[in-house]
């Protein structure tokens, strides 16, 4: 039980710190990629939605020659840390967050952007402003960051090591039981893994249409 | 646009002291990372064994297991501090490369083959292994191999070798089944294809998804399963833990540690043999 309520906290954890890391970069990112002209910006708003499937083995695999002591950052000791898997994780949702605020910032900024700037405002003093304008988007971006880290399990169990009470996440702990053919408990932790999605994403989507009832009519 | 620049640079400030912290409650006590074959976690031996050995000396001991082949890798990487395998030819080419010089076997136990019940092989209840593998060829029966490079995979095709089978003529078989995966996930394969398949003794009897399968062929002298400990030499990677990896070692070669070995049971069975003093 005590190994349970850890795992739940680990996954929990580092889940919302690696949302949490990647909004802080897919925020302004997304916004200034809508705002912003400059050369070759197609091809980055491209790329990022093709990141978007990211394989996340792929990103486990790189993550783990990065971080090896063989490898150039080795020197930080982070390979089977939480730490790694926060990186990991940080890595997978930047696109999903900074694709779904492009997209929404693209729409605001075509109806806002001369307005917000006719009175000598600069584009960089429009992008919070656009960033309010699209809160409610906002939560449903960083709520699909947050559903991609929290099911993942193919980069986790190679940064992490799938090490009892450091490293073990839900889904890595459902990988295991499994392979211990302890299928009804590993059921079991999947059925708490969907549940807490679920909660998760209900919580949000109830501030999210509050938020939108309270303030904002304007996308 | 300078703007821009320092909040950006706090974001990434931000980040690096979240991680920093994360990383600072993780390893605040003194850690080694060992990384060994799958069976000795997933029998559960060592979380029975390892609390003993820290209540003792304050050394984390993070278990990363991932069969022989990957364990050897990641030490040779320097991603881990100690090794706990079982496959001779493998640790013989790694202190051939010049990684360890202090190899150490501290357990043993058996390899079985498992099939199921109906044994269309015809092999149950034999003793000579190579026998029962040509019986499962020639009769095309339906076999599930680990193909990782473990130890158990190493063992099962060096006796497909004896009973005159090399890897590469089996694997376009089309009742040879490689899975690429864990001692586990063959034997849930096994489990759900009716096949036959090699597996360690202590997984088989943690083991909680059998299904039709039984042992079939056990107590061969070729089925012995003997597990080293594999300390590192230094300089490789100027690795800095090796200090508390050779207490851990020491440990297990004790008397203290072999009796902790020998006293894990499941279901009143002991799954494996303390033998330092007296290697297999």
């Amino acid at each position: 039980m005590h190994d349970f309520l850890g795992i739940v906290g680990l996954s929990i954890g580092v889940s919302l710190a690696a949302t949490a890391a990647a909004a802080a970069v897919s925020l302004p990112v997304g916004t200034a990629l809508a705002i912003f002209p400059f050369a070759g910006r197609r091809w980055a708003v491209i790329l990022i939605n093709a990141f978007f499937g990211l394989p996340p083995v792929v990103v486990g695999l790189v993550l783990y020659l990065a971080l090896s002591r063989s490898g150039p950052f080795g020197f930080l000791e982070l390979l089977f840390t939480p730490a790694a898997m926060v990186i990991a994780q940080t890595i997978l949702a930047i696109p999903i967050i900074t694709a779904l605020v492009h997209r929404a910032s693209e729409r605001a900024w075509a109806r806002y952007g001369d307005e917000l700037t006719t009175d000598g405002a600069t584009r960089l003093q429009a992008l919070p402003q656009i960033l309010m304008i699209i809160r409610a988007d906002l939560v449903t971006a960083v709520l699909a960051g947050f559903g991609r880290t929290v099911s993942e399990v193919g980069a986790v169990i190679l940064v992490g090591g799938n090490i009892r009470g450091l490293t073990r996440t839900m889904t890595t702990a459902i990988a295991l039981q499994t392979s211990q053919g302890d299928l009804s408990l590993a059921l079991a932790l999947g059925a708490v893994l969907v549940g807490i999605s679920i909660s998760v994403s209900a919580t949000v989507f109830a501030l999210a249409g509050r938020a939108r009832t309270a303030g904002s009519d304007e996308v | 646009m300078i703007a821009f620049r320092y909040a950006l640079f706090r974001y990434v400030l931000a980040l690096a002291v979240a991680l920093a912290a994360i990383n600072a409650s993780a390893g605040a006590e003194k850690s080694i990372v060992l990384a060994s074959t799958t069976s000795v976690e997933a029998s559960g031996l060592l979380a029975n064994i390892l609390p003993q050995f820290t209540a003792k000396t304050g050394i984390t001991v993070n278990v990363v297991a991932q069969g022989t082949g990957k364990a050897l890798d990641t030490a040779r990487r320097g991603d881990a501090d100690i090794v706990l395998v079982h496959d001779p030819e493998a640790e013989r080419e790694f202190i051939d490369e010049g990684y360890s010089s202090t190899v150490r076997q501290i357990a043993w136990n058996d390899f079985i083959i498992v099939g199921p019940s109906s044994d269309p092989a015809h092999i149950l209840g034999g003793k000579d292994s190579v026998a029962a593998l040509k019986a499962i060829a020639s009769a095309q029966a339906a076999f599930v191999s680990r193909g990782d490079r473990s130890g158990t995979n190493a063992a099962e095709l060096r006796l497909w070798r004896t009973a005159g089978r090399t890897s590469e003529a089996l694997s376009p078989e089309k009742w040879y089944h490689d899975i690429g995966g864990g001692m586990g996930q063959a034997l849930n394969a096994a489990s759900a294809m009716n096949a036959y398949t090699l597996t360690d003794r202590a997984t088989w009897l943690s083991f909680n998804n059998k299904g039709s399968l039984v042992i079939v062929v056990e107590g061969d002298a070729r089925l012995i399963n003997r597990y080293d400990v594999i300390e590192l030499n230094p300089g490789k990677h100027g690795v800095a833990r090796l200090d508390a990896a050779k207490a851990f070692a020491e440990w297990l070669v004790s008397p203290e540690g072999q009796q902790a070995i020998g006293a894990y049971r499941v279901n009143g069975q002991r799954l494996f043999n303390p033998s330092a003093d007296s290697p297999k």
